[in-house]
């Protein structure tokens, strides 16, 4: 979508990620998703009177991993409560960062080439979850309300951006480039449809170049997608407002994903007074420079630099390989490519298995290095067809082992070149026909001919070969 | 029978937990109707806890350094399956699930809780007239306040329900009614005793401390709670300091202050009450200056924009939506100003409104702000007088424990009766009150010790020198 005549769109994003600690921010229970309601909860992160919250230290050092992989400042820091009333937060207050964040400043380069700055990353408590039963959906109106407090309490870290996003693609971009890093880092899962990864987006248009016009925040977009329609609809509702003599109102704004169209939640004159003060529960955060050392060496290298490192084994690449690498270093398994590559394997074969098969496993811990190097070594050499490497890989991700014994077990020993030709001789003849056009030059149907063959020896056929065959009979 | 012999006998098996226990619940039935000391007494708890206590001696176990001695706890503390409505029908039918640490602490020395002390309605008062549930009567002449905002804790001790009993001071809810009802009350250094479990009211002031009949049983328990705990994040890192060991070291040698702020507007009485105490500390050995701290002055102003702006917020839970009241309503929104309506009492809104005034957008910088800075002043004030002098001196109130309703109708004259304790909370340092001499009445006044933090074991010595002399010992 682009926006009509000289518009532009400013965009900033508040994208708050779930740490994946195994215990909660301020006590001992379990942080974990999926849970029964209300099993992992304790006089702490109910805030029962005479509670007190005592800081994790493993969310610090993950909030100082994102920063540092965001090229921020780690700066002494202090907490404070951000004050106002709703059923799922347990205190009526939620435990935050205020002027002095663990992260300040910092940027993210995008895979365009563009580079968004980031104006702090900052450790909070997560809230319980409430869910509204009735028509509305939402907490007025609703019959009843339950809250589930497992959340509460669940450590994030607010990650925001500065105004620096110009298109909804790019927005997405940023988003999806981030959670990468996220990953990365080992702070988050960066699971969307799980909330682990929840992004509210202030938008705002412009005349190119002219001052920042007002903003809408939309709250709790919950995936890419979301995000990217969001963001083109209100931006698009602004312009439509504007162009038609209207004023944009400050206000918090509602995606609702099936109308695909963002509603008023509340406008500014009606926003809380947060009433900020220091925590006087907690103590002030510094963490010394050994603590920082840690972390930093703990820190392994960022989506960029790996995708490009997988990049310079290919030499170059066309657009579904570059998304097959995304996946790649999405999962994390570019260990079993490099591992390919240094073996001196395909590593094209290596990208698009890793890409496929083993993305598509719940769990690679079977699968050896060696074994899927061996594996796409046969499959190079046309000791196996692409199928049947496929298929190994399954029972390795499986059950582990290596390949040429299950390769042998289900007998894809590649027939050898006599009994292929013989195969190959015995089909023609029984199909004249199509042998007939396929000698007149009509080479789709050496398709015809692949397929009869896969029949006849149960997949055991090199496609490759196949054709090899054919055509010396031409 | 103080705390201490108490202990010793029933540790020597000696003395009967049972007995005692007994004999703390027969007390308290006696005169709990007329006094109003205490919201609930766990009666069987007690029973049950004492037998544990004399069968761990016959089978040859120490059950503790308070082994068997009865202890009453202010209605802000923890404890498993006790009401604890902090004297509010907002938390009325709510029962723990968890226990304070000092309350851990206590079991695991052997105490024996009894039940739980009337208080000012979130410990917001001086006088226990602001409960829910009626005020508590002064033992020495029920037609007055045993002060507040810990008067029950207070009434229990003086009125030798039990010998000792925890008490929580914010501005100085332990120190003036242990002034007013005539016994000793500590309050320890911000941080030496755990606050989990300990129902805020302003975080950044509370502290637990303890009340008893005379100086060395208030060490005992202060050393038995005291000391550093995981649970709480601003708990000081060190084990409990000791204190019972260094009660007879004197004041030889001690440089004390007598601060002129810490007895102007004081009864007169008080004020000759205070200089006799200054006169037995230099028969003690003591070198006693007369000091003047100015910015003490501005300690109740500043005070009364920092508790209630964290009052507002820690009060901010008792919403009606998990625990306590519940008034019902057509929306949540509804339902919570309904049971906020119902739930607090007079003093409570007012501080929950001061408060949040004072932390809004627009005038945080005029008044919480600008009385954080006077918190400053006042740390680096008691700072350079602690490089003059060891220990300071001055009255605890201004006046002895006054009549009831004489104040409920005018705030700031209530508040003015805390403007000699505030400041310690102010700096989070550690202070006292000890019994010493007599005024209008008969009634009891406290002369008040004040150290820097970590100075109880100085403190408690310079009591003891006090008392001693009040005894002619």
């Amino acid at each position: 979508m682009t926006l009509p005549d000289d518009w532009e769109m400013v965009v900033g994003l508040e994208v708050h990620t779930e740490l994946r600690t195994a215990t909660k921010m301020f006590c001992g229970c379990a942080n974990v998703f999926g849970a029964e309601a209300n099993t992992n909860v304790c006089p702490v992160c109910l805030g029962l009177p005479g509670s007190l919250p005592v800081l994790n230290e493993r969310a610090v050092s993950m909030a100082m991993a994102i920063g540092m992989a965001l090229h921020a400042t780690i700066a002494p820091s202090t907490f404070h409560r951000k004050n106002y009333f709703y059923p799922d937060m347990p205190k009526d207050f939620q435990i935050s960062q205020y002027d002095l964040p663990i992260n300040a400043g910092g940027y993210l380069d995008l895979p365009d080439g563009s580079r968004v700055s980031i104006e702090r990353a900052h450790l909070e408590e997560d809230t319980g979850k409430s869910t509204h039963l009735g028509a509305s959906g939402r907490i007025h109106g609703a019959d009843r309300s339950l809250v589930d407090y497992n959340r509460s309490g669940v450590p994030l870290v607010e990650i925001v951006s500065g105004p620096d996003i110009r298109s909804s693609a790019q927005a997405r971009l940023y988003a999806s480039e981030l959670r990468g890093v996220l990953i990365a880092t080992g702070a988050s899962d960066g699971r969307m449809e799980e909330g682990s990864m929840r992004i509210d987006a202030n938008v705002s248009v412009r005349h190119a170049g002219a001052p920042f016009g007002t903003r809408c925040e939309i709250k709790n977009l919950n995936s890419l997608r979301s995000l990217q329609r969001a963001i083109e609809f209100e931006a698009e509702r602004q312009v439509v407002l504007i162009e038609g003599g209207g004023v944009v109102r400050q206000e918090t704004r509602h995606w609702d994903e099936t109308v695909g169209a963002t509603s008023t939640m509340r406008v500014k004159e009606e926003a809380e007074d947060y009433r900020y003060f220091r925590e006087p529960d907690l103590v002030d955060l510094a963490p010394d420079a050994a603590w920082q050392r840690r972390v930093a060496d703990s820190l392994g290298p960022m989506p960029a630099e790996r995708r490009a490192a997988v990049v310079a084994l290919l030499g170059g690449v066309n657009d579904a390989q570059r998304d097959a690498i995304d996946v790649v270093i999405d999962l994390g398994l570019e260990r079993y490519v490099h591992a390919t590559a240094a073996a001196g394997g395909d590593v094209a074969v290596a990208v698009a298995r890793v890409a496929n098969e083993l993305a598509g496993a719940d769990d690679v811990s079977k699968l050896t290095e060696a074994a899927f190097v061996a594996t796409v070594a046969m499959e190079a050499s046309g000791r196996l067809s692409a199928t049947q490497a496929k298929s190994v890989l399954v029972d390795l991700l499986a059950s582990g082992g290596d390949p040429v014994s299950i390769a042998a077990a289900r007998g894809f020993e590649q027939l050898s070149a006599d009994s292929l030709g013989d195969v190959v001789s015995t089909l023609i003849d029984a199909h004249p026909d199509e042998w007939g056009r396929f000698r007149d030059g009509d080479d789709k149907l050496a398709q015809f001919f692949i397929g009869l063959v896969m029949r006849e020896t149960k997949g055991r056929a090199n496609g490759k070969a196949v054709i090899a065959e054919l055509n010396a009979r031409r | 029978m103080n705390a201490t012999t108490m202990a010793e006998g029933v540790r020597r098996g000696e003395l009967s937990a049972t007995a005692l226990a007994e004999e703390s619940l027969r007390a308290i039935r006696a005169r709990n109707d007329e006094l109003n000391v205490f919201l609930h007494v766990d009666e069987d708890g007690a029973m049950a806890a004492a037998a544990r206590v004399d069968d761990a001696v016959k089978r040859g176990v120490d059950p503790g350094r308070l082994a068997g001695v009865p202890i009453a706890l202010k209605d802000n503390l923890c404890q498993i399956g006790i009401p604890t409505t902090c004297s509010s029908r907002i938390l009325e039918g709510w029962r723990p699930p968890y226990n304070a640490t000092v309350i851990d602490r206590l079991i695991g020395a052997g105490a024996v809780a009894v039940g739980k002390t009337n208080l000012d309605e979130f410990a917001m008062g001086s006088s226990t007239e602001t409960s829910a549930f009626g005020p508590t009567r002064n033992p020495l002449d029920p037609t007055r306040v045993p002060g507040g905002s810990s008067g029950g804790s207070a009434a229990a001790v003086a009125a030798a329900m039990t010998p000792l009993a925890l008490g929580s001071d914010t501005g100085g809810s332990i120190r003036q009614p242990a002034a007013l009802c005539g016994i000793v009350g500590v309050k320890p250094t911000y941080g030496l005793v755990s606050r989990y479990g300990l129902i805020a009211f302003a975080s950044s002031l509370d502290q637990i401390g303890p009340f008893a009949t005379n100086v060395a049983d208030a060490a005992l328990l202060l050393e038995v709670i005291a000391g550093h705990d995981p649970m709480d994040s601003t708990s000081l890192p060190e084990p409990a300091p000791s204190l019972v060991a260094h009660l007879r070291d004197g004041v030889a040698g001690k440089r004390v202050g007598l601060v002129r702020e810490l007895i102007d507007g004081a009864d007169a009485e008080i004020v000759a009450a205070v200089e006799r105490a200054a006169a037995v500390l230099v028969d003690g050995g003591a070198t006693v200056v007369e000091l003047s701290i100015p910015e003490l002055r501005l300690g109740l102003s500043a005070y009364y924009l920092i508790a209630p702006a964290e009052a507002s917020s820690n009060l901010a839970r008792y919403d009606g939506v998990r625990y306590g009241l519940r008034v019902d309503a057509q929306d949540v929104t509804a339902m919570n100003e309904a049971t906020r309506t119902a739930g607090f009492g007079a003093e409570v809104k007012r501080r929950i409104m001061l408060g949040t005034y004072a932390l809004s957008a627009g005038y945080y910088d005029a008044y919480y702000g600008q009385a954080l800075k006077v918190r400053t002043q006042m740390r680096d004030a008691f700072k350079r007088a602690y490089h003059e002098v060891d220990l300071l001196l001055g009255a605890t109130t201004p006046s002895v424990a006054f009549t009831f309703g004489s104040k409920t109708n005018d705030p700031m004259a209530m508040y003015l009766s805390d403007v000699f304790t505030i400041p310690t909370n102010l700096a989070g340092e550690a202070a006292l009150s000890v019994p010493f001499g007599r005024g209008e009445a008969d009634l009891p006044i406290g002369v008040q010790l004040l150290g820097p933090g970590r100075s109880e074991a100085q403190l408690l010595a310079a009591a003891q020198v006090l008392e001693d002399a009040e005894r002619g010992s």
